[in-house]
């Protein structure tokens, strides 16, 4: 452990609500508007901590748990999270797992939460989300699962390896010389995460963030009746989840491994700010899809990711 | 006058007539007449009930012959409180039937779906009723329903997560798959019908241009109008010209407004936001004109409130040209872009054939291939004399709806500009004189909607005995929920939004 592995999260901790921001403010310049503040998302967050809650009689402790529960594990989830060749503070065998169930879970307390209203437009959402991530988490897990097999050329000095099967291990691994003799496993893997980051962040062509018509929203009308420090937790954890898979993608398509570990993770931190920049673009040039064409879109990125991995069997 | 093949007399539109020269019929004569005459092509543009002195119910139909720009007026006495339903041979008849149950308790016998529209009380008691019913409670009626496994209900408003009207609409489910909408409407409904009797008075004026906000200037010119048909008074050309400039703008603001929105619905923005901007823009030609943006008291009873000089109008012309150029772009990219178009297309289809049963009206009807436009089916005030071409589409579905937006909003910027260059000469103004006694007055206006249709009855001191309006989305609602009928709930705001109907101009 070094003071580097705990920064990490504690970049994440305090950078995560830019992130959002950072998309807004793009699409605001595709729009020919000025676009927000950059610190809203930190009003916006100040101001709900300072609200009270309303809470629906018809609802249970499942509601109210739904935003902690979902907010404690992406936070989490930070402790596995390396930023490029940089250490996170855990790390073992297996974690990329953890990493994903962390996610689940926090998914699964937010449907409950959504559920729990016994709201039409809420369950409808839940049953949209449900139907949705069941397809993007298959999707994740083979792409790193190809990223697993394609194992390590001899690293740079300084870079720790840990265990092929941790986060840290994959990410210390994915050097310039690797995109060099496996560039095409490696683009097949990104573009399986992209569409990955599109869909659980409820980004355009899945879901539409700015929506505020109910009955196409799929991530929005789950939340619809959180109010005060609940809403809060959960803007911030959405921002921390976006974080997390923004981060994964960039620790790929950014292949600084230098050995100095701030470097490196100020590399991927700069890649997650350019991809914030990338899905502004994405949303600007693109509508919706149409809610029966989501399932293709996901499930063609789910091919691509088998074919990453079916290729990184054979190179 | 002229008259239709069975002999009935038809009137022009904006023409007054006295109503003694319209040939009282029996009811089951009315009944029959005009069921036939529906069923030979024309259109119900109004059915509606005048309640008389010894409380019997006067049923009028008004009824419209497009290709010879005739309205045929019909009226029965009817001494019972039912009468057998129309609506199972004429669909387009069947909100029609369900107001008039509403408004006077005159039950559509066989009606198949005798439901409220509005829910207010009856505006006249039936004594022979053993008991009176209990005031009816908004928004609660027996909606239908679909049984079933893995059928589910959605219910949608009155309250909307957008800043729009309030309506309340139910889902008949199954997943994702929309069975049947029902639309509930009434929370709007603040009685314009019944204060407008004894009028016109000082505040008639501002009653219409409220009618539905965005609509000023087509009510207020249809209700001018229909002042002018029973004063018998001519507009100047001038004014007309006027009218039609105001009515063209309102019309382009409102479509760019549209086109902007749907944009947004499928989550493409840039083109949501140039819209808008654009469309502001155009709400100030509006102001530019009048002073206000929606168009408040540009138009009144005899003619127009304000003129426009040389340096307004070519101040006008300098705008439009920008604006046409900036709204070029903007829907060059809303056409271009594959995703939006794969979202518009095949969404919300209504077939020819429907929307003829249904009588649906406006861009609604045109984008269903049909022909209707009053601007150039009945022309009155300056579309006699200049014509706009009528933009249709045939696919009937929200492409349609949209693409129909577009060619209106070019060809309504190629009119104004023509016109702003040689406005006619004369006066804005010309008083009206009292109006004709015992005569019906029957406008209809092609409002940015549809067919707004007004009819003005005066008894004998030449007061309003009744002022019947009919809104353009009071045909078109249940054109909304037909079209939903198979479709993708999710879709179902990008196909409200390609109808954009107005609450407060249904609930009058």
């Amino acid at each position: 452990m070094n003071p580097t592995s705990f920064s990490l999260p504690l970049a994440a901790v305090v950078l995560a609500p830019l992130v959002p921001a950072v998309i807004n403010r793009t699409k605001a310049w595709f729009a020919g508007r000025q676009g927000q503040p950059l610190l809203q998302g930190y009003y916006d967050l100040a101001k709900l901590m300072g609200k009270g809650a309303v809470y629906s009689r018809t609802t249970s402790w499942v509601f109210r748990a739904g935003p902690l529960v979902s907010l404690a594990c992406v936070l989490t989830a930070l402790a596995v999270l390396p930023l490029g060749g940089a250490r996170p503070p855990l790390s073992f065998a297996g974690d990329p797992v953890l990493l994903l169930y962390l996610l689940g879970v926090a998914r699964f307390f937010t449907i409950s939460a959504a559920m729990d209203t016994g709201s039409a437009f809420e369950g409808m959402g839940a049953s949209r989300e449900a139907q949705f991530s069941a397809l993007t988490e298959f999707t994740m897990l083979v792409s790193l699962a190809a990223l697993v097999k394609l194992g390590h050329l001899p690293l740079p000095a300084g870079v720790e390896a840990g265990s092929p099967y941790s986060l840290q291990g994959i990410y210390a691994s994915l050097t310039a010389t690797m995109w060099m003799r496996y560039g095409t496993v490696l683009l097949l893997a990104a573009t399986a995460l992209m569409v990955a980051v599109l869909c659980e962040n409820s980004r355009i062509p899945v879901d539409d963030p700015t929506t505020h018509l109910e009955l196409t929203m799929i991530h929005e009308v789950m939340v619809l009746d959180h109010s005060g420090p609940d809403l809060a937790m959960i803007f911030y954890g959405a921002a921390m989840k976006l974080w997390i898979l923004c981060a994964l993608l960039a620790g790929l398509l950014i292949p600084m491994r230098s050995g100095n570990a701030w470097l490196d993770a100020g590399a991927v931190i700069g890649g997650i700010f350019l991809l914030a920049v990338a899905i502004g673009v994405i949303e600007s040039c693109l509508a919706r899809l149409r809610l029966l064409r989501v399932p293709q879109f996901l499930t063609g990125a789910g091919v691509l990711a088998i074919v990453a991995l079916l290729l990184a069997f054979w190179v | 006058m002229a008259n239709s093949a069975s002999g009935h007399p038809g009137i022009a539109n904006g023409q007054a007539v006295d109503v003694a020269d319209i040939p009282a019929m029996a009811v089951p004569e009315f009944l029959e007449s005009v069921a036939r005459a529906i069923e030979q092509g024309m259109r119900a543009s109004a059915f509606f009930g005048q309640p008389l002195e010894d409380g019997r119910l006067r049923l009028w139909a008004l009824l419209a012959l497009d290709n010879q720009s005739l309205l045929f007026p019909y009226r029965a006495d009817f001494d019972d409180w039912h009468y057998p339903s129309l609506t199972p041979r004429c669909p387009q008849l069947h909100w029609f039937e369900r107001e008039v149950f509403e408004q006077w308790g005159m039950e559509p016998r066989g009606h198949p779906w005798l439901k409220p529209i509005r829910f207010h009380a009856p505006y006249r008691h039936n004594p022979s009723a053993a008991d009176s019913k209990p005031s009816p409670q908004i928004g609660v009626t027996d909606f239908f329903q679909v049984e079933g496994e893995e059928v589910h209900e959605v219910a949608v408003g009155p309250v909307h997560a957008g800043v729009i009207e309030p309506g309340h609409f139910r889902f008949q489910c199954h997943g994702e798959e929309v069975l049947h909408l029902e639309i509930s409407l009434g929370y709007q409904h603040r009685g314009v019908e019944r204060n407008l009797i004894g009028g016109p008075g000082s505040r008639s004026i501002h009653l219409m241009e409220t009618l539905a906000g965005d609509t000023t200037i087509g009510h207020a010119t249809a209700y001018s109008q229909a002042l002018e048909a029973l004063s018998g008074d001519q507009v100047s050309a001038r004014a007309q010209m006027l009218r039609g400039l105001a009515l063209e703008l309102e019309r382009i603001a409102n479509h760019v407004g549209d086109l902007g929105a749907l944009a947004g619905d499928v989550g493409f923005l840039p083109v949501l936001s140039y819209c808008g901007r654009i469309r502001g823009d155009f709400l100030n030609l509006t102001a530019l004109i009048c002073g206000n943006r929606f168009g408040r008291r540009m138009i009144r009873p005899g003619g127009v409130c304000y003129d426009i000089d040389r340096a307004q109008a070519s101040e006008l012309q300098r705008r439009l040209d920008a604006l046409e150029k900036d709204l070029a772009v903007a829907l060059g990219l809303l056409w271009k872009t594959s995703s939006v178009m794969a979202r518009f297309e095949g969404t919300g289809g209504i077939s020819r054939q429907d929307c003829e049963a249904m009588g649906l009206v406006g861009p609604a009807a045109r984008a269903c291939g049909v022909e209707r436009d009053i601007r150039s089916d009945m022309p009155s005030g300056i579309y006699q004399f200049a014509q706009i071409p009528v933009s249709t589409c045939g696919s009937g579905d929200v492409y349609a709806r949209a693409h129909v937006r577009w060619l209106e909003t070019i060809r309504s910027i190629a009119f104004v500009r023509e016109h702003l260059a040689n406005l006619p000469a004369g006066e804005i103004q010309t008083p009206l004189s009292p109006l004709k006694p015992n005569s019906l007055a029957a406008t209809m206006v092609e409002g940015w909607r549809g067919e707004i249709c007004h009819v003005a009855l005066t008894d004998a001191n030449g007061h309003f005995s009744r002022y019947k309006i009919v809104d353009p989305s009071f045909h078109n609602w249940f054109g909304l929920a037909h079209a939903l009928r198979g479709q993708q709930i999710s879709d179902f705001p990008l196909c409200n939004k390609s109808f954009n109907l107005s609450y407060c101009g249904h609930d009058l």
